[in-house]
């Protein structure tokens, strides 16, 4: 039910509910980006939200912020600078030494207070495992609207966000509005919106901001972090190339050929659910409405039908590229190019082509 | 140990057509199934109780038909099942979703004794938002444990909890205090088939139906529509792809032919990606 519309003609019922913006929300202005900074990196989709919130700022004739909170000397006054590169005028910066991991406890007490103290109209947050947990917590706690995984944003003739967002695995997108509340809420996944161009020496207003917060208060305690690169996780979602396969490839045997490629590729690789099932790939690797949802550069898909819960999972990326046995399988409506062939005949002479492509004076040194 | 499930019934998509004129989901013959993210939690709240004893209540808002649902849930072996059903409820968004989930929850607690683990999905596949787990955390005042990989430990005596959380770019072990609200990331186990004595219980069990006022919800201006602060304005269906894709001729041609005219055409339409790779190889 949640989101979920019933038809647009309940959707006109609601709209018709509009009424003036309360009084005590009329004090509610300005854009804000929450930048995601972890373990002194800040995550790309913070960027890409900053350059879609430029467009929103501008559209209203209001400042765009930025909201950096992290551990003390954790990289957060250099994340605020860098804001202003890529777009804000004004950062609010909280640094506090229960903030240097992410919490829910702490984290949503800290931009709760700083929402309700400087009260902006439209807060954006990436729709990542941080944001989407942040942003469920301050929504509630605020008792306002919040439109997740939106992949478009804009503001509307009587200056309110108007937030497209998919809908039923992606078969339907539907406009949602937070009409009476503020701040107006959304969070939108990485690689969907455009990376800005950054403006190096382009300046901004930093504005500290105290939490009262101590560490013996909080009783969520983080026991260990575990980073990525140490336990051989894959990196999927953030992959600008991925390579994958599905039950075309009919034995596991066959699945290293999509390894392979996507090694000479320096690429992901990932699958389709049946793989997974089978445990021929490990379930991490699942691409799709229950497995990852990817944005990369170029998708190759070896015998995937294309079913519309995979289709879910790799609309976004910029070319998708099937090999498929049947012409009318139903991946080719999607993808940008196609090949009716054998993939398991054909991946082996793709990836030799590439692999000659790339190198092609080490063919040695590649070959051994 | 109590542990409760909220378990969504969502349309099957494999099945889901659009109306092509109206712009309507034609519900009409769409089975529906228990959302898919859910079972993962399901699974887990069982076994807990399989270790450590107690009872897994499942509880769902949604139409009376929603009840089929609850039903499955308890062939793979939940012990109680709660349908929260009432016209109030329709058209909730994420906000009045977990209003409502919440004001069930409490009944509950009040009922058959109080939670000490919320199990939501990760997210639904028809709403998909990921946010009613971390509302109902917070009306219930329940630490929060999103993206969970594996539960490591729960002590019913310090009334602790240690789980592996995903966060980007790499796992959170942490530690917090029962109750907690945990959502299940995907591929984390595999549901239970259930065992035939779970079936005839299930075909023999009573589903609890309670309504708004049975759940003691009494501020029926937070549920359903009114209490959605998001409206939805317009619903439509995305713009198909202008053309189908682009084939590549392989007749009469050897695979490592066709392959360098694929090649070929992926980089004349795709020029960053050729630089990327050239990049990335004399990076080596
Ligand atoms: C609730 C739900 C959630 C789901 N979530 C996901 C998900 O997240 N991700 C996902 O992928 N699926 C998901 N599915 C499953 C999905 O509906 C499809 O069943 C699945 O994607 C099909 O996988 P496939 O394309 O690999 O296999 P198939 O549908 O069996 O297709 C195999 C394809 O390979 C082609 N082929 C055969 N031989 C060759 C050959 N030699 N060379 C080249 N091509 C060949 C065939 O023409 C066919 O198109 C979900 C289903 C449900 C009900
Ligand atoms: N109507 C509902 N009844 C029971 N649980 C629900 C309902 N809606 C959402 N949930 C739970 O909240 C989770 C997240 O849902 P969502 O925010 O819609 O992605 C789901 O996986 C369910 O566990």
């Amino acid at each position: 039910m949640s989101n979920a519309p019933a038809s647009p003609q309940a959707g006109g019922g609601r709209a018709s509910m509009k009424k003036e913006l309360p009084e005590r929300f009329k004090s509610y202005r300005h854009v804000w980006v929450f930048v995601e900074l972890e373990r002194g990196h800040v995550h790309s989709v913070s960027w890409e939200l900053m350059g879609e919130g430029r467009k929103l700022a501008d559209k209203l004739g209001v400042e765009l912020a930025a909201v950096v909170m992290g551990g003390v000397d954790a990289g957060v006054r250099e994340a605020a600078q860098e804001s202003f590169a890529y777009g804000a005028d004004v950062a609010y910066v909280v640094e506090n030494p229960v903030l240097a991991d992410y919490r829910n406890e702490t984290y949503s007490k800290a931009l709760t207070d700083l929402v309700n103290t400087h009260k902006p109209e439209i807060l954006l947050l990436g729709a990542t495992t941080l944001g989407r947990d942040l942003a469920g917590s301050v929504a509630t706690t605020l008792l306002t609207g919040l439109t997740a995984d939106c992949t478009e944003l804009d503001v509307d003739a009587d200056k309110s966000l108007a937030a497209t967002r998919p809908t039923f695995g992606g078969s339907l997108l539907c406009t949602i509005y937070t009409l009476n509340f503020r701040p107006q809420m959304a969070t939108v996944r990485p690689r969907v919106m455009q990376m800005p161009r950054r403006q190096d020496g382009r300046d901004g207003r930093i504005v500290p901001f105290d939490v009262d917060l101590r560490e013996d208060d909080i009783i969520t305690k983080l026991l260990r972090f575990v980073p990525d690169r140490d336990s051989n996780k894959s990196n999927l979602a953030y992959a600008d190339i991925v390579v994958s396969g599905g039950m075309g490839l009919q034995s596991a045997e066959n699945y290293q050929l999509v390894r392979q490629l996507a090694s000479v590729l320096g690429a992901e690789y990932g699958c389709s659910r049946p793989l997974v099932q089978k445990g021929w790939v490990p379930a991490e690797r699942q691409i799709g409405q229950t497995g990852k949802t990817i944005r990369p550069k170029l998708y190759i898909a070896a015998g995937i039908s294309g079913a519309i819960q995979h289709r879910v999972g790799v609309d976004g990326a910029d070319m998708i590229v099937a090999i498929n046995t049947d012409r009318n399988a139903p991946i080719f409506d999607f993808a940008h190019l196609g090949i009716v062939t054998d993939a398991v005949r054909f991946l082996p002479a793709l990836t030799e082509a590439f692999r000659k492509r790339l190198s092609p004076h080490s063919k040695d040194r590649l070959a051994g | 140990m109590h542990i409760v499930v909220c378990i969504k019934q969502v349309p099957d998509s494999a099945q889901i057509r659009v109306h092509p004129v109206t712009n309507t989901i034609m519900r009409q013959g769409v089975p529906t199934i228990i959302n898919p993210y859910d079972l993962f939690s399901l699974e887990e709240a069982m076994r807990w109780r399989d270790k450590l004893g107690g009872e897994v209540t499942v509880l769902t808002m949604g139409p009376p038909s929603a009840a089929d649902s609850l039903r499955k849930a308890l062939t793979y072996g939940a012990d109680r099942a709660v349908l929260l059903t009432d016209r109030f409820f329709a058209g909730s968004d994420t906000l009045a979703t977990s209003y409502a989930l919440s004001a069930a929850l409490a009944k509950i607690g009040e009922a058959f004794g109080a939670p000490d683990i919320v199990f939501t999905g990760k997210q639904t596949i028809d709403g998909d938002t990921a946010q009613v787990g971390p509302g109902i955390a917070k009306r219930l005042d329940l630490k929060q444990l999103t993206y969970v990989s594996r539960i490591v430990d729960v002590d019913l005596t310090s009334r602790s909890i240690v789980a592996e959380r995903r966060a980007e770019g790499g796992v959170q072990v942490l530690m917090t205090q029962l109750p907690a609200l945990v959502t299940m990331l995907e591929g984390t186990n595999e549901i239970r088939r259930g065992s035939l004595d779970d079936a005839l219980r299930a075909a023999r069990a009573d589903v609890v139906v309670w309504s708004a006022a049975d759940a003691g919800i009494s501020d029926l201006q937070k549920c359903g529509l009114r209490g959605s602060p998001t409206v939805v304005k317009r619903v439509f269906a995305p713009p198909p792809r202008s053309e189908k894709a682009e084939l590549v001729e392989t007749h009469g041609r050897a695979p490592a032919e066709s392959a360098d005219a694929l090649i070929d055409i992926i980089f004349a339409r795709a020029p960053g990606v050729e630089a990327d790779l050239a990049k990335s190889v004399s990076g080596f």
